[in-house]
């Protein structure tokens, strides 16, 4: 989901860094708040996390591949707000570094794979634990569906920024059934390995899932083993 | 809330992890283009792309300049990238704690392994 720059035109491009720029200060402002002591190297532990899975794209059908986004694994472990910030610091490193995305398309790739994922997937989570149990169980769940939802999410905002500023000439109709299509199955991926993650978290250091600090202690540890009450 | 693994090897294990998976896991990944590149091609898009800026940077492309093997260059870009992901994550997070935070005092308890600085924020 990296888009180079010349996808989509100047105008829109300044825009979509404007509304980049707009949303991580938000997050920035918002995020202080829900950081304590741990939840600093805990942030620079899923950005770092977040990087290496980014690296492992997986396939899908028809020659083409995926790789996790991981805007809602950390937001699920950190809030929506810190969350969207791992994602944003690893795309300006991709792109800095490693010459991952394009300079000019930073802000639509900050948009679409760090405040849609982190943000609106987040909502998603937040409405899917409504109805789901409330057990680690259904945390997971929400976790790994929220997750595929929120890669459907980002393809169809790169979709509408095609439709609003995209320099080739294929019709916005195909390019935005292309995308979701494909951005389906890489969102079955995108489900599994949250899902995954947030399980193995939960089953280590529940108190460390943000999404999870409702749970009962006594559901998040039934089958405990060295029980250090905190 | 019960915890099985105390903070400080919880990090060092989420560490070793991601080390593992770009030393190891990162050279074997799929190399067919990515959901919106094919699109791109698909749709007649991708003659627009533009070579990027710092495509001539040392670790353009996840490869580290140099080291000919392929596997191992990009494991060690990954692992590059995994530290410098961390320590500016770090910083600003530790940053945005000390400019934007507020005191917590409904917050955990530290556990053994946190410094004992005091948590309040100017």
């Amino acid at each position: 989901m990296h888009a180079p720059d010349g996808f989509i035109d100047a105008p829109t491009s300044i825009a979509m860094g404007a509304l980049a720029a707009g949303g991580v200060g938000l997050a920035l402002r918002k995020a202080g708040a829900d950081l304590d002591e741990k939840r600093v190297p805990l942030a620079g532990l899923v950005s770092a996390f977040i990087f290496a899975v980014q690296m492992l794209n997986f396939p899908v059908a028809g020659g083409t591949s995926g790789h996790l986004m991981g805007g809602v694994l950390a937001a699920v472990l950190l809030g929506p707000w810190v969350g969207s910030l791992c994602v944003t610091v690893v795309v300006v490193v991709q792109a800095l570094l490693f010459a991952d995305g394009g300079l000019t398309a930073l802000g639509f790739n900050v948009v679409n794979m760090a405040l849609v994922t982190a943000l609106g997937g987040y909502l998603v989570f937040v409405g899917l634990r409504k109805v789901l149990p409330k057990t680690k169980g259904g945390v997971v769940v929400a976790s790994g569906v929220a997750a595929g939802i929120s890669v459907v999410l980002t393809s169809l905002a790169f979709s509408l920024e095609y439709a609003i500023g995209g320099t080739g000439g294929a019709s916005v109709a195909t390019v935005t059934t292309s995308m979701v299509s494909v951005h389906v199955l890489i969102g079955i991926g995108e489900g599994i390995i949250t899902a995954l993650t947030v399980g193995a978290v939960l089953a280590s250091r529940p108190d460390l899932v943000w999404g999870a600090r409702d749970l009962p202690a006594a559901t998040l540890a039934p089958d405990d083993l060295v029980g250090a009450a905190s | 809330m019960r915890a099985r693994v105390g903070f400080g090897l919880f990090l060092a294990l989420g560490l070793v992890v991601a080390a593992g998976l770009v030393l190891f896991v990162s050279p074997r990944a799929s190399s067919e283009p990515d959901g919106l590149e094919k699109v791109a091609e698909d749709e007649g898009f991708i003659e627009g792309a533009e070579d990027h800026a710092l495509a001539d940077t040392p670790t353009a492309d996840y490869a580290v300049k140099g080291v000919d093997d392929e596997a191992l260059s990009t494991g060690l870009s990954g692992l590059i990238g995994i530290t410098i992901t961390f320590a500016a994550a770090g910083a600003l997070f530790f940053a945005v704690r000390r400019t934007g935070g507020r005191s917590r005092p409904d917050g955990a308890p530290p556990t053994s392994s946190d410094s004992s600085r005091d948590g309040a924020a100017a």
